[in-house]
């Protein structure tokens, strides 16, 4: 046991915490499968944008967080909920648009937000959440809470004016920010070499800000990539930049079936068999003799009964009366 | 009234409503294009960095969108900002960040985050300052559940509606009327909040109600001074906030007097006048005299020269003559 976590040490992380992203990672895979479904079997309305590809980067990022830090997530936000700290069953309750949901049925998929861990909203509007983040850096600088906000936002939102007003001001008032790019290749069913010019990491480079990029596949480069990063924003040295090389196994949304016009089934397959995020972090653990296989199993096992506990509770709660509906308009 | 009273202008008592409210809660600070040492180009918070520091009184970038989404997250975790929109016209700029993010937090998390900020900017004409300088948007923002929206008339109201914003938990917009700036009023030393959505009578009367809203309020007046020399009282009232809208108080003032005028300086299409005459006509159909008449800005961008713009809003004359109309006078 020594020795596996002399080897665990040598690649930063513990033992505890490889085992904690491969639970965090494999409960946000196997929520997502259930969305699915439950979209699929007409039980969820409106839309789902599946985060099933990326789940590495919420994850990597957020256990470098403290509970007191911010995160703001986007339309494709379920990963970074649940990495954040979100309970399943509450989410699934928000998705299917029950009273017991995070909004209480308000916002749904898109909207998902939780003061109590940190998450100020998933936002619908891409780049929508850059100057909330960066607002909520604002504050924990202002008011010397020693936390940071992390920006998730997807390489699409770099078309988006106000990521670079934002980036801008970050830098200038030297705010507490880690704004985190998941670039999964495709904005909606776009590839992002079309709508993106010149180089993405300097786009955070030209503003000052520190800029690294990192395997998104790889939860381990992704977290050893966050530590120091987060820690150099919480010290007060500025915003940094981290681009996330990642990809999106499913669709734009559920619906995205057919997606041979812009995409190749050979590619998604390649990246399914050769650079999915959880195979790589269970061969790693089981090559490195960390935990035995059963170890993983056992996580497995655990988090689907998690899961399907959380769809049962979601799918016999009750939705909000309709007198609900002018309610939370003002505080 | 209070009793301690002394006259401050317009400026005077929006720059003293925030240094109060500075003084009294630490986490109001203001964001915008020059604020501080050059406090706007209307100079209306010229002395605030020299009290409250840098730190509470940001000049920021050129960049509307960025400062006011900053200042949606700011206020979401703690503090309550003040931004300053130099320009009504520049609200187009802030949009996404009032309409989708602001506007919609605290209904979207179910109740569970707030959005305690304000938003200060400007409105109307006839400053000579062309299509992009002079136009009064208010209306854009009233049409948006989970923002409340000031139209503030004299020192004291902008006084007393502008704390009354600041200690909101909701976003908020103020809009001052650039050309009121200079405008003197009796505002008491003392402590004092306006309750927003509560219309003030500016002027009581019985023949006809005019309602007028910020810079249409002293234009209201004037007109109903000339009114009473052809012999017909007029009552001015002035919702002081399109939302939440004092709705009763207008009804019940045309109950009254039977006739309405609703003069705003934004554009009559789809504008204030349109809700503020709807609401008039629902509320006290079987009183009125005469249809609900409806004033606003000429349905064009704002034309620089200064014949051309004087047309576009209306004046103490064309509500007096539209009053003395409908009167049968």
């Amino acid at each position: 046991m020594r020795t596996a976590i002399e080897r665990a040490a040598a690649n930063a992380i513990s033992v505890e915490k490889a085992l904690r992203m491969y639970r965090q990672m494999i409960r946000i895979r196997l929520f997502e499968e259930q969305v699915n479904d439950l979209y699929t079997r007409a039980l969820m309305p409106g839309l789902a944008h599946l985060y099933i590809g990326e789940e590495a980067v919420a994850v990597g990022i957020c256990e470098a967080l403290r509970p007191g830090d911010y995160i703001t997530s986007t339309h494709r936000g379920h990963g970074h909920c649940l990495a954040k700290g979100a309970s399943p069953d509450r989410m699934f309750a928000e998705l299917l648009g029950k009273e017991a949901g995070y909004c209480r049925g308000k916002g749904g998929s898109m909207h998902i937000a939780d003061p109590a861990t940190g998450n100020l909203g998933a936002n619908a509007i891409v780049a929508g959440s850059v100057g909330i983040a960066t607002g909520a850096a604002f504050s924990a600088r202002t008011l010397g809470t020693g936390g940071v906000a992390v920006c998730f936002f997807g390489e699409g939102a770099l078309g988006q004016g106000l990521v670079y007003e934002e980036f801008n001001l970050a830098q200038l008032w030297k705010l507490p920010v880690i704004y985190v790019c998941e670039n999964n290749l495709y904005n909606e069913y776009t590839h992002f070499s079309e709508t993106t010019a010149g180089d993405i990491l300097t786009r955070g480079v030209a503003f000052g800000l520190h800029a690294e990029s990192v395997d998104g596949q790889d939860v381990r480069a992704v977290y050893a990539a966050a530590l120091p990063l987060v820690e150099r924003a919480r010290s007060g040295e500025g915003p940094v930049f981290l681009l996330c090389n990642t990809y999106r196994y499913h669709g734009h949304h559920v619906g995205d079936i057919n997606r041979e016009y812009y995409r190749s089934r050979q590619e998604e397959q390649e990246w399914k068999s050769r650079r999915d995020p959880l195979k790589l972090l269970s061969s790693w653990i089981t090559e490195q003799k960390l935990a035995a296989p059963e170890v993983l199993e056992r996580i497995q096992s655990e988090a689907q009964a998690e899961i399907r506990k959380a769809v049962d509770f979601a799918v016999s709660a009750p939705y909000p009366r309709p007198e609900e509906a002018d309610q939370d308009v003002y505080a | 009234m209070p009793e301690a009273m002394r006259e401050l202008t317009f400026a005077q008592a929006i720059h003293e409503a925030l240094a109060e409210e500075m003084r009294r809660d630490g986490r109001v600070c203001i964001f915008g294009e020059d604020v501080a040492e050059a406090g706007t180009p209307f100079k209306v918070l010229a002395g605030l960095v020299e009290e409250f520091g840098k730190e509470r009184v940001l000049d920021t970038p050129i960049s509307e969108a960025g400062f006011t989404g900053l200042a949606v997250g700011a206020a979401m975790t703690g503090m309550r900002p003040i931004v300053d929109i130099m320009f009504g016209d520049f609200i187009t700029l802030t949009m996404d960040q009032m309409v989708n993010q602001a506007a919609k937090v605290h209904y979207m998390s179910g109740g569970a985050w707030k959005v305690p900020m304000v938003m200060r900017t400007t409105l109307g004409a006839t400053r000579r300052s062309a299509a992009q300088h002079s136009q009064s948007l208010h209306a854009w923002f009233s049409h948006v559940p989970g923002l409340k929206v000031i139209v503030p008339s004299t020192p004291y109201d902008a006084k007393g509606l502008l704390k009354a914003a600041i200690r909101d938990d909701n976003p908020c917009v103020f809009f001052e009327d650039k050309m009121m700036y200079k405008l003197k009023g009796s505002v008491p030393e003392e402590d004092y909040t306006i309750r927003l959505g509560v219309a003030d009578v500016k002027r009581a009367g019985n023949d006809i109600t005019i309602v007028a809203t910020s810079s249409m309020v002293q234009v209201a007046l004037g007109a109903a001074t000339m009114l009473d020399e052809s012999g017909i009282s007029t009552e001015v009232i002035d919702p002081r906030t399109t939302w939440p809208l004092d709705e009763k108080t207008l009804v019940e003032s045309v109950k009254k007097t039977s006739r309405a005028i609703v003069i705003d300086e934004g554009y009559e299409r789809y504008g204030v006048t349109a809700e503020i005459a709807s609401v008039i006509a629902e509320g006290a159909f079987y009183h009125l005299d005469a249809p609900v008449k409806r004033m606003g800005a000429m349905h064009v961008p704002i034309p620089f020269s200064p014949p051309l713009e004087d047309v576009t809003v209306p004046t103490e004359q064309s509500v007096f003559e539209a009053a003395k109309r409908m009167c049968g006078r």
